[in-house]
């Protein structure tokens, strides 16, 4: 399995765990996530990106197409603990200007709590 | 070394691709963000042609072949699908995409970020995509 991702559920907050490769193969389930209704009920989405290693356009394409539902709804998407290499991919495109990203955890839940 | 690859146009063979193309830039020695860059092109291109100009037809097939000139590592993407019409592509507005909900769009415009040059190329039934990075 290309991709693995797991949810933590903590409150109001979704942690989800993002584990392999993103690709135009892989991403469809990570769409099947985020379009899942019962992500509406919480406030925020932490996205763990540690053991992402990887992500193409069709993975950027998920969380693109899904960020202006989650900002009228006034949902939170925090990406977190990003590899350089990933991030780059983000920049490429500007969206790391667009998105949320920081370095870990705990400013991850500090950006959330605001 | 083996410098190519032959895969049907089946979207799971997209890691098969980048692992080849990996393996073969491991002996350049490059920085991790630019092997990641150089490898990320390579599928962007090879996703479009399965996805888009093949329609993940499983009894077609596509042949990468990587080749390191002087200064600079090119790719030649072949295929016999239909052919990409770059004079029709349009620079995708991002901030538009997210409006709109879009979910594609997005990734010749990294694989002409990233690249140096970009050609598309049909002679008879076969097209190929030609691109170079310089590496030093």
């Amino acid at each position: 399995m290309p991709m693995k991702i797991t949810q933590e559920i903590k409150d109001n907050t979704i942690i989800m765990t993002l584990d392999g490769e993103l690709d135009a193969s892989s991403s469809v389930i990570l769409d099947e996530e985020l379009s899942d209704p019962e992500i509406m009920k919480y406030s925020k989405i932490l996205v763990d990106c540690q053991k992402l290693n990887y992500i193409s356009s069709a993975g950027l394409g998920v969380f693109i197409s899904h960020l202006q539902r989650f900002e009228d709804a006034q949902i939170k998407l925090i990406f977190f603990n990003m590899q350089d290499k990933v991030r780059n991919v983000f920049e490429i495109l500007g969206l790391d200007l667009l998105m949320t990203i920081v370095s870990d955890y705990e400013e991850a839940r500090t950006i959330a709590n605001e | 070394m083996n410098n190519s690859i032959r895969v049907n146009c089946t979207k799971k063979n997209l890691k098969l691709i980048r692992d080849f193309v990996t393996e073969y830039l491991k002996a350049l020695a490059l920085s991790d963000i630019l092997m990641n860059q150089i490898v990320l092109a390579v599928d962007e291109i090879c996703a479009n042609l399965i996805i888009h100009a093949n329609h993940e037809d499983p009894t077609k097939y596509l042949t990468l072949k990587i080749q390191t000139l002087k200064d600079q590592v090119k790719f030649e993407i072949a295929d016999q699908g239909a052919a990409f019409e770059s004079n029709n592509y349009k620079e995708p507005n991002i901030q538009e995409h997210i409006r709109m909900g879009k979910k594609g769009g997005v990734g010749i415009a990294l694989v002409n970020r990233i690249m140096d040059k970009v050609e598309f190329l049909t002679e008879g039934s076969q097209n190929i995509c030609l691109l170079y990075k310089k590496i030093k």
